[in-house]
């Protein structure tokens, strides 16, 4: 790092990024902001943007009309036990694709990801019927499997690339040591391992947390999460800005909040684990 | 004193365990519509008079079709009760997935249902489903942007008035606009407005051989009058407003007149979110002298899927949420006002509800309303702003969405016609007509 | 390297994943096709018979079919254009040296955890309204006509809204793939001269090369089934009719099930199309 930066060329950068930065934020911001005002503040002419009356009545009424923290609970349940199931069926295929591979191994991670891009309307009708079927409709077990499923590929891709980047030579130095497999696996493996399974995890949480084709279809009142939460706010009566800020902040801040707490991972997951 | 209230504590045990006994948890689809949204903040009453709990699920309009429609088709079983319009009735039972409504007993009054509305809820003369409210449409206006054009709507305007007072009312530095109609596509959305007012114009969706009428100069009349008018009048970005986007211009006061439900009345008129609610007249969807007014007639009713393990307790939840005793209740607490309206006809002729500004027209205005006649040449088809076959909802979101593009700019009324034309002559002819 | 024993182990931890999907995979497809051949009717008493390729004729010749096929490509490949290239300007000012970066990535990436539903609703109303909407606001401050988004730039709105969700994800995978670049490398061409576009666009683009196929990749799976956007804001009107919502359409609206299972079938093409000329690309470029 032999460059020398000059100050004023730093705090360019840094107002040019902030700026940036903040505009790509703003419509969270906004909406945020937003969920605070009467109503009547929220659509007035010219915007208020910082100065108005804070008030909580629409939370308030929000709260009133459904109950936030069943949904909210559905919610973790169905993204985090999809996830878990996920890892659990996912970490052994990846692990054997990474350290055993074969000339089919990339086709075969190729042909998990083309899974994703069946169109979900398309088999909408045959999914129920077998939900049916099996009284899996408006349970989140349903969900929990049907979102593993949807998001399996992309945790096998991930773990795989990043079990890749873990040396052959250490397992191999380990096992010289007299190590057994037993050991190998708990004190070699799991701690390098886990920094690239917390990424997965996070994002499949969120990717899960977002879904809302199946999570809307497939469920009523027990299983509901605050997908189908949100989709009771879209269009209401009459004014209206002000109770879906406050609806669509609460349905994304458990979430923002996860992603804040966990930047580090989140990071690396965020970029599936392809890039170094 | 002490042996009357281990008396009274008995008598409640009584009660509690023989409710108990029965107590269901009835699972119900809704719209998110404000009426719907009060009855979910009257659940206590019912819970406390018949022990059964209810979970609500609450939807946007589009959302809760989607639902509800792949629920009952492929006979998922996830509702007990089931919010559905005129138009889902009929073809429903038909398929014979609704439990029949006929057997509510005497204390429920089916006879005072409104006849229009309970004609529209049957199949073959019997009821599946209980009207929650119905509705016409109705001409909202601004009085005193009427009196400052320095005009007078009269009770029974025709569109010609219409169109020459929005033209006059019409202020766009100000952000005033003279009419606000539905354009956002959709069969429940323009298709709606556009196919009542086609009657008025003398168009029709079908002739008596299912022949698609799109290329008759009455439905030319009717588009291009629709357009230009909304053009001149209306505001910025009308082929995306429907319903809740014209209530929102409506209630900030931007719009002098707005041809919609009469069940808007109530929320345009309320001073809590309406910036105008004191500034407020009511007339009859306008004509065109032809014999049809532009009024249609729906009603949101409750229905009981076939096959539902809690028959009884979902009649009981549908006996309680359509009575007379759950007006009186709405009108306790939040005025008369805010009852759901349109559906009983003793509410009509209640001293208290007569008091209410637009009580008088919303009766008027669903007696004007004929879905069994509704054209001026014969069809085929029973209802007002859509035709009660399977295939209208699929067919007229399409048609809604060249209308909703035409008024947009984006094709001519004849394009949108041509197009129009097709697309229902093939998929009329899909489903083997 | 490895043994026999240690092959037939892998082949059974790789069993559970290949046989779920396997199965996930086949028996909706077996049903949609199944389906597809039938004329199948909910609202008119459900199965009424084989019906040969009448669907599949139908779908095909219908007058929303290509222009659908169209949108999807629009939007598909309108987002990507605009996430790699906001993406990699955006990286490329991430990586240089300021203050609070850690920050300024959190405000960056946060569009992510945004539901789609949300997305598109609160751009929908809060900021594409043309009476209400804050870029009305903007314009009526700057004395021109709002513009009523959502109709006259009907295509163009949807790949804002997608492309706001999906840039932070390009960004962060080309942050990363920029941090490896070896710095050596840009000062030895910065000492002999090379202007910093030169040596952008020799050095750091082919650099880049690999993370931008990952971002196509990923991208693609998830934009070729936007649903929600569409759904919420214009219901596939003015021309935003992608063919995920023509079988929505078809499916729920028009209750037909045969039809939109044909669809459903011409979908899978299309997306084993892309799937192909995709792998082809990723094939090489994921070598490592």
């Amino acid at each position: 790092m032999a460059r020398s930066v000059t100050t004023r060329r730093k705090t360019l950068n840094t107002l040019f990024a902030w700026a940036v930065g903040l505009l790509i934020f703003f419509p969270i911001l906004w909406t945020i902001l937003t969920s605070f005002k009467t109503e009547a503040q929220a659509i007035s002419d010219p915007p208020v943007f910082l100065f108005f009356d804070w008030t909580l009545e629409n939370y308030a009424a929000v709260q009133e009309r459904s109950n936030y923290m069943r949904f909210l609970w559905n919610s973790v349940i169905i993204a985090g036990g999809s996830t878990l199931l996920g890892l659990i069926i996912a970490i052994p295929a990846a692990w054997s694709m990474a350290f055993v591979p074969s000339r089919h191994t990339k086709d075969i991670l190729l042909w998990m990801l083309s899974t994703k891009m069946l169109p979900a309307v398309g088999v909408l009708y045959p999914i129920y019927l077998i939900f049916i079927r099996m009284g899996l409709l408006d349970t989140k077990t349903g969900l929990v499997v049907v979102l593993m499923l949807i998001n399996l590929p992309i945790i096998v891709w991930m773990l795989y690339t990043y079990f890749k980047e873990i040396p052959g030579e250490i397992l191999e130095a380990a096992r010289m040591d007299g190590a057994t497999l037993k050991e190998e696996i708990l004190y070699v493996l799991t701690p390098m391992a886990i920094p690239g399974i917390a990424s997965t995890l996070l994002l499949n949480v969120i990717l899960a947390w977002n879904e809302a084709f199946w999570t809307l279809n497939l469920t009523a009142a027990k299983a509901a999460p605050l997908t189908a939460f949100i989709a009771s706010y879209s269009s209401p009566e009459g004014l209206f800005y002000a109770k879906l800020s406050a609806a669509s902040t609460m349905a994304i801040a458990p979430i923002l909040i996860l992603g804040w707490f966990s930047q580090k991972q989140l990071v690396s997951g965020l970029t599936f684990g392809a890039v170094k | 004193m002490s042996l009357l209230n281990a008396f009274r504590a008995a008598t409640a045990l009584t009660v509690l365990v023989s409710t108990s006994a029965f107590a269901e948890t009835l699972t119900i689809a809704t719209v998110n519509n404000g009426d719907m949204i009060r009855m979910q903040g009257f659940t206590e009453d019912f819970t406390a008079k018949t022990g059964h709990e209810v979970e609500w699920v609450t939807l946007e309009e589009n959302v809760l079709r989607q639902r509800v429609t792949t629920d009952i088709s492929a006979k998922g079983g996830q509702f007990d009760i089931m919010t559905i319009g005129m138009y889902e009735t009929p073809i429903w039972a038909k398929n014979e997935w609704l439990v029949p409504l006929d057997d509510l007993g005497d204390e429920y009054d089916a006879g005072d249902i409104l006849p229009a509305m309970a004609g529209g809820l049957s199949y073959e003369g019997t009821l599946y489903a209980a009207p929650f409210y119905g509705e016409s449409s109705m001409i909202m206006y601004r009085t005193d942007l009427m009196e400052a054009a320095g005009m007078e709507m009269p009770d029974a305007p025709t569109w010609d008035f219409v169109a020459e007072a929005a033209r006059a009312m019409t202020n766009k530095d100000k952000e005033i606009y003279g009419i606000c109609l539905r354009g956002k596509a959709g069969w429940g959305e323009n298709m709606a407005f556009l196919t009542a007012t086609g009657n008025a114009f003398g168009a029709r969706w079908f002739d008596e051989d299912w022949k698609p009428q799109f290329d008759s100069e009455a439905w030319a009349n009717t588009l291009n009058f629709y357009i230009e008018l909304l053009n001149d009048a209306g505001p910025p970005g009308a082929s995306n407003n429907g319903f809740n986007e014209n209530l929102s211009l409506f209630q900030q006061g931007k719009c002098g007149m707005w041809i919609d439900a009469t069940v808007a009345a109530s929320f345009v008129t309320n001073p809590d979110d309406s910036t105008v609610a004191d500034k407020v007249g009511f007339a009859l969807a306008p004509d065109t002298g032809l014999g049809r007014r532009s009024n249609w007639l729906w009603a949101w009713a409750l229905a009981i899927p076939a096959g539902t393990q809690k028959e009884d307790a979902a009649k009981e939840f549908v006996k309680w949420a359509t009575s007379k005793e759950y007006i009186e209740l709405v009108a306790a607490k939040d005025g008369w006002a805010n009852v759901p309206p349109g559906a009983r006809k003793s509410l009509y002729e209640n001293e208290n509800y007569k008091e209410v500004p637009f009580a008088k027209m919303t009766l008027e205005s669903i007696l004007s309303a004929d879905p069994t006649n509704p054209t001026i040449d014969p069809v085929p088809y029973v209802g007002v702003q859509f035709a009660a076959i399977p295939e209208f909802a699929g067919i007229a979101t399409q048609v809604g969405q060249e209308f909703s593009a035409a008024l947009a700019g984006q094709q001519t009324a004849e394009e949108a016609l041509a197009k129009a034309q097709a697309l229902t002559a093939d998929e009329m002819e899909a489903a083997g007509y | 390297m490895a043994t026999q024993q240690s092959r037939s182990a892998a082949r059974i931890m790789m069993a559970p994943a290949v046989i779920l999907l396997l199965g996930w995979m086949l028996v909706p497809l077996t049903m949609t096709v199944w389906f597809s051949f039938k004329k199948y009717l909910p609202l008119r008493g459900g199965d009424l018979g084989w019906t040969g390729f009448d669907n599949y004729v139908r779908f095909f010749t219908s007058s929303a079919f290509w222009p659908s096929v169209q949108a999807t490509l629009v939007i598909v490949g309108g987002v990507l254009a605009i996430t790699i290239v906001f993406g990699v300007l955006l990286a490329a000012l991430l990586n240089q040296p300021m203050w609070g970066r850690g920050i300024v990535r959190i405000l960056v990436i946060a569009p992510f955890f945004v539901m789609p539903t949300v997305s598109a609703l609160v751009w929908k109303n809060m900021f594409m309204d043309p009476v209400n909407g804050l870029f009305a606001h903007l314009w009526k401050l700057f004395g021109a006509e709002p513009v009523s988004w959502l109709s006259e730039a009907s295509l163009e709105s949807i790949i804002l809204i997608v492309s706001w969700q999906w840039l932070p994800f390009a960004t962060l995978i080309l942050l990363t793939a920029i941090q490896s670049l070896d710095s050596e490398q840009l000062e030895a061409a910065e000492m002999d001269g090379a202007p910093p576009l030169k040596r952008f666009g020799f050095i750091t683009l082919p650099h880049l090369s690999r993370a931008i196929t990952v971002v196509v990749l990923i991208q693609t799976i998830f934009l070729l089934s936007i649903f929600a956007e569409i759904f919420v804001t214009t219901q596939g009107a003015f021309g935003t009719k992608t063919l995920t919502y023509l079988i929505y359409q078809r499916v729920l609206e028009s209750q037909n099930v045969g039809l939109g299972s044909a669809g459903g079938v011409y979908a899978i093409i299309l997306a084993n199309i892309v799937a192909i000329f995709l792998m082809r690309i990723v094939g090489k470029n994921l070598d490592t």
